[in-house]
């Protein structure tokens, strides 16, 4: 069955305790009908993994506002070691120029930057929920 | 589709492999065919785990005595399941699945498996799916299960059928709701706690349990009211005592027991009936409804009508 929502993770890894962002996407995502699991900041990499694991979100979205971004290639690994590469990871929040070639390299599948509209977003995660549930048929 | 589920996927949630788990559990909830061909295998690696229920009003503490128990079960070296329905949104569909941030101080604990389900607009405080997926935790063989509903009102009982022992969480100081409450949840509670036990009032509202308690008939168990605080852990050694006694003492009313099994065939059996009714085309349901509408036809005829209806195969879904 296809008409299951999407489910997807709002997160912030390291020690950056801004979250307005974080909020403000997930309460978008609930109203354009998603499932949402939240978390609070400064979660560490193996809880994520862990989370996402059980929770089987097609989508994790982390929200980065001070430099832990830098900290996503780690996520990346971490998330292939144990074998979710199916799940897409989008970035958003304050990411420089230099920062997004590397987390593009790293494996993320989009970079939101300040500005970006919360619809483009949510057609984002639609489209990525698209693909992996294709895949995993 | 082949006749079984593939043995790869059932030895690996039978073994407690993780991710084998998570997947299955969406497919059950997302109501697949796969997912119902794996329940079936199932069924024979069921019935060894303690399924604990935890409901109460919004913001009485769930979640946070639900993190409180995950230690205590850890402690006496126990694995542990928990399954935590939210509410979706009846306008979008969408849900903010906020339990877990409650239950972060063991959910990377090696033994621990926490799952959250929206729920999907079933009504009864839980989800249609939520007691397959507590089944799903059993065949992978996590020793206690808690189920912890959503908010719950007077008459989101659903989970009284599930559990094995009912926990219904109540915040001190309702007053005239708990009064309200009574002829509800209340009336489900194996133990009855009252969470938040800092604050005023904690122990006026124990009294008046005790004293709504002291006037009903029991058999082979009477409720118990404990306190806790579930955020300083008072209490909660405590609260897992009194369920491991409940549990000991009522191994004979467990979930498999005839009449549950039969209540739940009749839960879910309506909750299929429902969709039915309610999303057939054709105008021979069309015309119910105006007959109906027009007074030639009363109510009572017409649910029976309808149900010849939705048995009709060619209406299958």
């Amino acid at each position: 069955m296809t008409t299951a929502p999407p489910k997807v993770l709002v997160t912030k890894i390291g020690l950056d305790g801004h979250d307005r962002g974080s909020r403000v996407v997930a309460s978008y995502l609930r109203d354009a009908g998603m499932e949402v699991v939240y978390t609070p900041p400064w979660q560490d990499i193996a809880a994520v993994v862990k989370l996402a694991t059980e929770e089987d979100v097609d989508v994790i979205g982390v929200s980065s506002l001070a430099t832990d971004h830098l900290i996503v290639p780690k996520l990346m690994l971490a998330l292939e070691a144990a074998g979710l590469k199916d799940i897409a990871v989008i970035v958003g929040g304050i990411v420089p120029d230099a920062g997004e070639a590397l987390l593009l390299e790293a494996g993320v599948a989009r970079v939101f930057h300040p500005g970006s509209a919360l619809e483009e977003i949510a057609a984002e995660i639609v489209r990525l929920t698209g693909a992996r549930r294709a895949a995993n048929v | 589709m082949k006749a079984g589920p593939q043995k790869d996927t059932l030895a690996a949630i039978l073994a407690g492999e993780r991710r084998a788990l998570a997947r299955a559990m969406s497919a059950v909830e997302n109501e697949t065919t796969a997912g119902k061909v794996l329940l079936h295998a199932l069924q024979p690696h069921l019935g060894r785990a303690r399924v604990i229920g935890i409901t109460g009003p919004p913001g009485a503490g769930k979640s946070t005595l639900v993190n409180a128990l995950i230690g205590a079960w850890l402690a006496r070296g126990a694995s542990v399941g928990v399954v935590a329905v939210d509410p979706s949104s009846p306008f979008s569909g969408g849900a903010i699945l906020g339990d877990r941030i409650r239950m972060g101080e063991h959910q990377a604990h090696e033994r621990v498996f926490i799952r959250s389900l929206a729920s999907r607009g079933h009504g009864g405080g839980l989800s249609r799916t939520a007691a397959r997926v507590v089944d799903l935790l059993d065949a992978a063989g996590y020793d206690q299960i808690m189920l912890e509903t959503v908010g719950a009102g007077q008459s989101e009982v659903e989970v009284a059928e599930i559990a094995d022992t009912r926990v219904v969480v109540c915040p001190p100081g309702l007053g005239d709701e708990v009064q309200a409450l009574k002829a509800g949840i209340l009336e489900i509670a194996d133990i009855l706690v009252v969470n938040k036990c800092d604050l005023p009032f904690a122990e006026r509202t124990e009294r008046e349990l005790q004293a709504m308690l002291s006037l009903r008939h029991h058999e082979l168990w009477t409720p118990q009211v404990v306190r806790t605080s579930a955020t300083s852990g008072a209490g909660v050694p405590a609260l897992a005592d009194l369920i491991e006694r409940h549990g000991a003492a009522c191994a004979s009313q467990r979930r498999s027991h005839g009449g549950r099994v039969r209540r739940l065939i009749a839960a879910s059996a309506a909750d299929w009936l429902k969709r039915r009714v309610e999303t057939m085309a054709g105008a021979e349901i069309e015309q119910l409804c105006a007959l109906v509408q027009s007074g030639e036809l009363d109510y009572a005829s017409a649910d029976l009508r309808a149900i010849e209806l939705a048995l009709r195969p060619e209406y299958k879904t």
